[in-house]
This record gives structure tokens, sequence and C-alpha cells, in this order.
């Protein structure tokens, strides 16, 4: 398993708080901002990044990503330069966990032994496939175990109890649970229901549990953080490159997203002092 | 005489055709397509169910549909191939799916969807559609059994095709443009998965082709089987014997499986698709012949023949013909093809152009561009075949909608 993965989970239990992950897109807007915006995550208060991977038929995704997943084909964006870029952000950082998500096809075009060997070389720790349920991630998952990797299973809220043991019985790494039932960024995501499912799970699994798809601000975040091991955010910090992109300001696009990023890194780790407060 | 070979049961248990098919979707709709294969397997285990189904087909539909001898492009045929110094031409029969209700073969599908959303006590009805053939067939259907009915459609397929839209809304269906990607089908796609993925309590999805997460291609096979069904005891009655080759177009290849399946034991029975080969096969991939000028990938919850880039990326396609203009196609084409049961060959849109023409001519009959394709490689295979031969093409819709484009394409204003 990915020794920089559970090192991060440890650290974060031994402080008592939840991480935070942020998405963002490879190549979005353009390959050297990307490279620029992943870079200063870690500094900002990112715990773990989740890099998305381009596909031109994102359908789990809302229309921030899908956005920002066009704006990356059309930098040249592809599974390739996306472990290029992680390849590149390796360089100075060793220890920030680095998650792959996107959806199957780029995978099955590059074959699952060659992208497990290639995303082990290029220094990432896991990756998350959409559109590869329990019943069809097996191929990727034996690959993964050839190199280490864990490949990181969804629970939602349409996950029934039969259903979660299929869920859980070769998930590795961290749970991540879809907090709403819909697509990326889609609706405010409600925290108390939230909370209920994450207790669930934890009473059925011993894997960190991490909550995302609906949270994009920071009271949301911070009430997810109470009682999630991690918060994954990513239509709010995508949504920062879409203004300047928009504006023409494109270059000012890392700096606004570190900026959102410290936000909500702020309020995951004052979650639970709030709560002991 | 006509051997009938042990076929396998297909798809398996995880809902494959060999390495294609599966179940691709996200972890939120796992738990709904599972539960519409157990509601399938209820209504195939239950008489109540086949026997409204045909109620409706009967006095809905208007089936069965007749299989009628195209007797003057058989005639035409066999002129080409007598000047050619050939024999002659097979015999040439049409399915007439285009004298369904709706005017094509989707209804068929759209029947057996709606009567199973209605078992599952489901209240809202989503559908994609490119041409607009299914979205009207899904909101005929929808009128029918009084269901909220919201169809997604590309916002380019609706600037192109303004009666089919016009007829959606009359029949009380919602059309919700799609603007995301290329706004055509394959974005019409995305848009009813993510609407289903919102929706999941209450919203049946009727896809349209014999595509998508098991167990659709299935159940979307099964409810266009009465087409092959109805053919095979026919072309038994009329000819005393069966066909040497069952012909049809290849969208998503619902039609095409629907003819075919009913005659895949019967080994003498050649299957022949035809895809739509557009402006040619090539690098250039102005065309929607998957299995022809495509590669395996992964779209839309199955695995399949995919128009892709090298690095997976799907690509538009394109086809004179809405209804075949999409980047894949059903899991069970892609696997016949592999084992050689079926052929997949193309027509250009020039080609469909020509064979829609023909018959308007010869047979008095508009067929849609659709089914030109099939038409447009009928005569190859009649001549091949020779004299003694039997063909049936599934005439699976008319060409009422097309007569805008076709007229385009003539260079006539309307
Ligand atoms: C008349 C007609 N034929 C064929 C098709 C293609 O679909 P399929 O390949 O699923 O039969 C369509 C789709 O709209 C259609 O309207």
């Amino acid at each position: 398993m990915s020794v920089r993965l559970s090192a991060r989970f440890a650290a974060l239990k031994r402080e008592n708080r939840a991480g935070l992950i942020a998405y963002v897109m490879a190549d979005d807007p353009d390959p050297d901002s990307a490279l620029e915006i992943v870079r200063a995550l870690p500094a900002a208060g990112a715990d773990i990044i989740e890099l998305g991977f381009p596909f031109t038929d994102p359908m789990a995704d809302g229309p921030s990503i899908q956005r920002a997943g066009q704006r990356s084909l059309k930098a040249g964006g592809s599974l390739n330069s996306t472990l290029a870029l992680l390849t590149a952000f390796r360089q100075t950082d060793h220890d920030t966990p680095v998650i792959l998500m996107g959806y199957a096809n780029p995978i099955e075009q590059m074959g699952y032994e060659a992208f497990a060997a290639n995303l082990s070389g290029a220094g990432g720790d896991g990756a998350i496939v959409v559109d590869l349920p329990p019943e069809e991630d097996g191929p990727l998952r034996a690959a993964f175990a050839r190199h280490g990797l864990p490949i990181i299973r969804l629970a939602t809220p349409t996950t029934n109890e039969t259903r979660l043991t299929t869920v859980l019985a070769q998930a590795s790494g961290f749970v991540y649970y879809v907090s709403v039932t819909g697509v990326t960024g889609a609706k405010a995501v409600g925290a108390e229901a939230a909370r209920a499912a994450v207790s669930l799970l934890k009473a059925r699994t011993d894997l960190p549990v991490a909550v995302g798809f609906g949270v994009r601000d920071a009271a949301s975040a911070a009430s997810i953080a109470q009682v999630a091991d991690a918060v994954v955010v990513g239509s709010a910090f995508v949504d920062e490159i879409a203004r300047l992109v928009d504006d023409g300001r494109a270059h000012e696009a890392p700096r606004a997203v570190a900026a959102k990023v410290r936000e909500l890194s702020e309020a995951v780790r004052a979650a639970r002092q709030m709560e002991r407060a | 005489m006509d051997a009938r070979r042990n076929w396998p049961d297909l798809p398996d248990a995880n809902g494959r055709f060999g390495a294609y098919g599966g179940r691709f979707v996200a972890e939120t709709l796992m738990p709904l397509v599972l539960d519409l294969e157990r509601a399938y397997r209820d209504a195939q285990a239950d008489p109540a169910f086949a026997a409204q189904m045909s109620d409706f087909l009967r006095d809905y539909v208007g089936r069965p549909s007749p299989l009628y001898f195209a007797e003057r492009l058989t005639e035409h045929f066999t002129k080409i191939a007598e000047a050619e110094g050939l024999g002659g031409a097979a015999k040439i029969y049409f399915k007439r799916d285009e004298l369904n209700h709706t005017g094509a073969h989707k209804i068929n599908n759209c029947l057996g969807q709606i009567l199973l959303a209605l078992r599952m006590g489901k209240t809202r009805i989503i559908a994609e559609t490119g041409a607009g053939q299914h979205g009207v067939a899904t909101a005929t259907v929808c009128a029918r059994f009084g269901l909220p009915c919201t169809v997604f459609m590309g916002a380019t397929d609706i600037e192109r095709q303004k009666p089919n839209v016009f007829r959606m809304k009359l029949l009380g269906a919602e059309v919700r443009p799609v603007t995301s990607g290329a706004a055509t089908l394959k974005d019409a796609m995305n848009e009813a998965l993510r609407d289903w993925v919102t929706n999941v309590d209450n919203t049946f999805y009727i896809i349209g082709t014999a595509a998508g997460p098991h167990p659709y291609p299935e159940l979307v096979r099964d409810f266009q089987s009465v087409i092959g069904r109805e053919a095979r005891a026919q072309i038994l009655e009329k000819e005393g014997r069966l066909p040497d080759a069952v012909m049809a177009c290849i969208g998503g290849g619902s039609n095409a499986i629907g003819l075919f399946h009913p005659f895949i034991a019967d080994e003498s029975v050649r299957l022949i698709g035809v895809e739509a080969g557009g402006r040619g096969i090539d690098e250039r991939f102005e065309h929607s012949a998957a299995i022809n000028g495509g590669r395996p990938g992964v779209l839309h919850g199955n695995r399949t023949y995919l128009l892709q880039t090298e690095d997976g990326q799907i690509l538009e396609g394109h086809s004179i013909s809405a209804g075949l203009d999409y980047p894949g196609v059903g899991p069970e084409h892609a696997y016949l093809n592999d084992i050689g049961r079926a052929q997949y060959l193309s027509a250009t849109d020039d080609e469909a152009l020509a064979a829609f023409q023909l018959c308007a001519r010869l047979e008095g009959i508009l067929p849609a561009l659709e089914p030109s394709h099939a038409l447009a490689r009928v005569g190859d295979v009649a001549k091949e075949l020779g004299p003694g031969g039997l063909i049936i093409m599934n005439l699976c819709g008319r060409g009422d909608k097309d007569v805008f484009t076709v007229a385009d394409s003539l260079g006539v204003t309307l």
C-alpha cells in the first residue's frame, strides 16, 4: 500500500484533525499553470491532492468539472500528460499523496498494467475511477496490487447494506463517500446526512473515510470535518480557474486557487477545536 | 435441413458478451441497474407481462408488421446482375417496421421499458435522443401511460430536427437542450445519466438502443426481437425456408439485434449489419462506423467498439442520418463481429441517399435514411447470393422525417 498515503492519514490522526483533499484537473487551464497550481496546493493546506485526468464524456461530473475537462483537453491534456505533470510535481514534493481521478476509457487505452506501472513510476499513490464499480475493477485492482497502489472505492447514499459489503470487500487506501445523489459540485451537501453516513461507514471499516462531491464552502467542510477523516473539495477550486480564464486573467489562477484552498483548509483544521470549545 | 446450433445464452451473469458489455457506471447507479435487472427477471417470469406486451404491440403499435416482397427492387438488381454477366440476384423482402405507430422500430422497446417502469413503481421517465425518433417514441408511451417525460437532446440536434422536437412537445414531453460537449447524441446520453444519478428514487431511464450498462443491451434486444421472431415465421410461411441473409442498419444496433437474434442459432443465415460510412472510413473520422473504423473501449456503461483517439477521448463521428450518428455500438454486435457470427459492412452518405431515392421510385416507399444504409448494401449481397437466394432487410423506419435533409442534399429548397 502507498506509504505516503498511510503516513498522511496516520499524521492526521495524531493531529486529531481531518485532512483536506484538493481536487484539480491536470492541464487546466494549461500545462504550465496547472503545474504551478498543483505545486502551490500543499503549502496552502491541501493534505492530499486529487488530480483529475480529462475525458470527453464525464458522466458523473457537473458543469464545473466538465468545463475543466474541456479546458484541459483543449490545452492538449491526456492521461499521459497528467502522469507527466505528476512526475514534475514529485521533483519538488516527496510527501504529499497524489491520487488520480477520472474515467475508465483513457486507462483502457493505455492498458491496466501499463497504467499501474506508469502511475507508480510517476510517484502516484492510487486512483479513483468513477465508472469502474467493484464488479468491473478486477483487472485494475490486480495491476495495482502488483505495484502496491490502492484503488479507492466509492460509497454513496444509494449504497445499501449488501452493497456496502461488496464495496468494502476489496477497498484499500481510504473509502470515498459521495455525499450527494448527483454530479460533482451539484448541490450543497446536507451535512447531517453526510455525518450519519460517515458513522455508519466507520462502524464497518477501519479504512479512513473521506467525504466529497457536494462540499463547496467552509461551513459545510467544517461540519463534515468533525466526523470524517478527510473532506474532498473540487468544484470550488476549479470555479476559481474558470472565473479567471473567463476574465482573461488565467495567470492569476495559481494564487486564487491557493487562497481558496487556504480558506477551506483553515475551516477543516479548526473544525474539531470548534467542536470541543 | 437448417441446422440450429446450440447457442450460448448471453449476456452472462455479469452482463458480458465475451469481453464486451458490463456495468461501467458510477457507484451511485449500481444499485439502480441491479434493481432493474431484478425487476426484468421478475417480468420475464410473469406471463401477465408477456400478455400485456403482446396486447399493446398488436393494438397500439400495429404488429405484426408485414413481410413484403420487394419485387421491383429484386427485378432491378436482377437486371444489373445479368448485365454484369452474373446469373441474377436474390429475392429481397422488407420487414416493414416503418409501418409501426410513430414510424419506426423504436416503439417496440419503449413499450417494453415503460411497462417495466410501471411495474417498478417509477413515476418519471427520462430518455436521450439524437434524431428525435426515440424521443418521440418515448414521449408517445409516456402520454399513453400518463407519466411525465423529460427528453435530453443536444442543442445542435434540436436545431437540425425541429419537427420531431415539436412532436415531442405536442405529446406532452419536456425537451431539455444539452449544450455540454458537442451538444449531440452522446452528450444527451451523458446528461440523461447525470439526471438519473440525481433523481435515483423516482426516475426510470428509457435507453433508446441496445447499449448502456447491463441489463439494457439485453432487455432492449429482447423487446426488439419481436421483429426477428415475426420475420422468421413469416418467411417460413411465404417461402417455406429460412433466408440466406438478414440485413439491418447499425446505429447503436437495436433494430439490427432485434432482427438478428431469433436467427442467431440458424447457422445457414448470414447476419449482416450496415454501419454509417459517412464521408468515408478513414482517419478523418467523418463517419459513424464504430466496428469498421473504431477500437474497443468503455463509454456509457459498456465496453464496446468506439470512435476514439489514441488516448481514449471519444470522437463525434458523422452521418447524414442523425439516427446513426453515435460513436459506439451495442456490445452484442461487438461480440458477434469478433466471433465472426455477424458481418458488418458500411455505406456512405451518398450511397444511402441513392438507395433512398431508388426505393422511393421502385417500391413507392420513402425509407428513413437509417435503413437506406442497409438498402445500399442489399444489391451487393443479392448479386452475391444469386437467383434462388433470399434476403430480409429491416425497413426499420419511414423517411418522412428525412425529407428536409434529403432535399438539402439534393440542392432543393423547400
Ligand atoms: C429509423 C431508425 N433506424 C435506426 C436507428 C438507429 O438505431 P438502432 O441501431 O438502435 O436501431 C434509428 C435511431 O434513431 C432510427 O430512427
